[in-house]
């Protein structure tokens, strides 16, 4: 079979699929984001039961396989009472990896803040929380954006394992079609372009454009 | 070694009495000792310059004072009450966080780095305290921060970022920064020393119009001896981690009584 009859047979379910894959990495993003922020604040809490909490939490999440967690969360938790349907464990599963990854960068990029800044805020007698929001966590931010490129990549990358818990996404597509027609190399290239047309096209620009537009504003470019 | 807190009294009264005092205050890091003993008062409205060679302490009194470093020992008071302490069953005892921030307020201070807010235009910087330590409205803090902009000669730049100004005008705002927090005591931590010559002037010709208002307490660490000498009501050489010799500059600098201070003299006025 010509390719172009190939894609003209299937594209629309690699269409779907990928409309799926890019749900998934959405919302896996926001769910890093915030246990990024949280875990990473977490972890500088002088509590140290706080702090003990989010070291464990990002020593787990990181040190274990993000396929073993994803399979956790979806068959092994509903015997704990907690349920989630496929969608929501795999982009669940997906964000709460990647944030422990990101509450280091949270983390690290807090503590590359020079500390004249800390000193400047404790000198007008801001309390530590508004020091932390007004002050460090806007430049913290700056900091930390371009590695998070990476991981907002890798994210997106993370979300082709949900397939093995039956999201159909463009990975779960890409099986199907591979199982029914034995195309392998037209069926897992084009999964492949698809993936990287994501990462290189879309993601790399749009962060960019957004380090950019944030040293601008911190009055750094 | 827990120190007898008896001795310190709860708060400081009668007439005169100090803006800040330091009694037996000291600070040290593990084995290292910075201040041994310091003993020094400062009264409201004097202009108190600290001189003396790199690693005698004189930075660290003024850290201290801010609350940037903790104390190991005695009390330091600020307008009659305890800073670094407060009162608990008729004795002093380590500040809460609550009263060092309620003492606090009546501090300021500017760095030899400056440390303007990066993310803030110069307006901004000024507005931040006032906005949201002290809860002004924004049209009063903007008000305040515009007054104080005129009076450093910043109010044309003030929708610059601190990345588009020199030294000498990122130091002048830093300077309307923690005034616009009103404060009975300021304190400038080698407030030139990271500044090109040429713009040197630009700041301590601010900090001239400051003394001669009157009616701020101000307590300087600076190399500048020409512009020490000049403003300064009292100068205090440090040496060692305490103060060798305190005088009026024209005593300190024409006939200074100790070895030690004729030696630092001479040193720094040869190198000139």
């Amino acid at each position: 079979m010509p390719y172009f009859e190939f894609l003209e047979t299937y594209g629309g379910r690699f269409l779907e699929g990928s409309l799926i894959t890019v749900v998934q990495f959405v919302l896996a993003t926001i769910v890093s984001v915030v246990v990024a922020l949280s875990f990473g604040l977490m972890r500088m809490s002088s509590n140290l039961a706080v702090k003990s909490f989010a070291t464990v939490y990002i020593e787990i999440f990181r040190g274990t396989s993000l396929l073993v967690q994803l399979f956790w969360i979806f068959f092994v938790l509903p015997l704990f009472g907690i349920t989630l349907d496929k969608f929501t464990a795999g982009f669940i599963a997906v964000g709460m990896n990647m944030g422990a990854y990101g509450a280091e960068l949270v983390r690290g990029a807090i503590l590359a803040v020079p500390k004249g800044q800390w000193e400047a805020a404790k000198a007008i007698n801001m309390t530590p929380a508004q020091r932390m929001r007004r002050i460090i966590l806007p430049q913290a931010f700056v900091i930390m954006l371009p590695p998070w490129g990476n991981l907002v990549i890798e994210i997106m990358k993370g979300t082709a394992l949900v397939a093995l818990i039956s999201v159909t996404d463009l990975m779960f597509e890409a099986r199907q079609i591979n199982i029914s027609t034995f195309l392998s190399v037209q069926t897992f290239g084009t999964a492949l372009i698809i993936y990287y047309v994501f990462a290189r096209f879309l993601i790399t620009p749009f962060m960019r454009f957004f380090e950019r537009s944030m040293a601008r504003k911190i009055g750094r470019a | 070694m827990t120190e007898d807190m008896s001795q310190y009294p709860l708060r400081l009264e009668g007439d005169n009495i100090p803006m800040v005092r330091f009694q037996n205050v000291r600070k040290s890091y593990g084995a290292l000792t910075v201040l041994d003993d310091l003993n020094l008062d400062v009264d409201a409205g004097e202009m108190v310059t600290i001189i003396g060679p790199s690693g005698s302490g004189k930075t660290t009194v003024l850290r201290m004072l801010m609350t940037l470093e903790t104390i190991n020992g005695g009390v330091i008071y600020v307008d009659g009450e305890p800073l670094t302490h407060m009162e608990k069953g008729g004795v002093l005892v380590p500040a809460n966080p609550a009263h060092i921030r309620r003492i606090r307020s009546k501090i300021g201070m500017c760095f030899q780095h400056f440390n303007l807010f990066p993310h803030m235009t110069a307006l901004q910087n000024c507005m931040e305290g006032p906005v949201q330590v002290l809860g002004l409205p924004r049209k009063e803090a903007e008000e305040r921060s515009m007054e104080l902009l005129q009076m450093v000669g910043m109010a044309d730049k003030r929708d610059q970022h601190p990345s588009r100004l020199s030294g000498g005008q990122q130091q002048r705002v830093a300077i309307a920064r923690a005034l616009a927090m009103r404060p009975k005591v300021m304190l400038f931590d080698e407030v030139t020393s990271a500044l090109d010559p040429e713009v040197i002037g630009e700041v301590t010709n601010v900090i001239r119009k400051l003394v001669d208002a009157h009616n701020l307490t101000m307590l300087m660490v600076t190399h500048q001896m020409g512009f020490a000498k000049d403003i300064s009501d009292r100068v205090c050489f440090f040496f060692n981690g305490a103060i060798e010799e305190q005088a009026a500059p024209s005593d300190l600098f024409e006939n200074p009584q100790r070895e030690r201070t004729q030696q630092f003299l001479n040193a720094v006025l040869e190198s000139n």
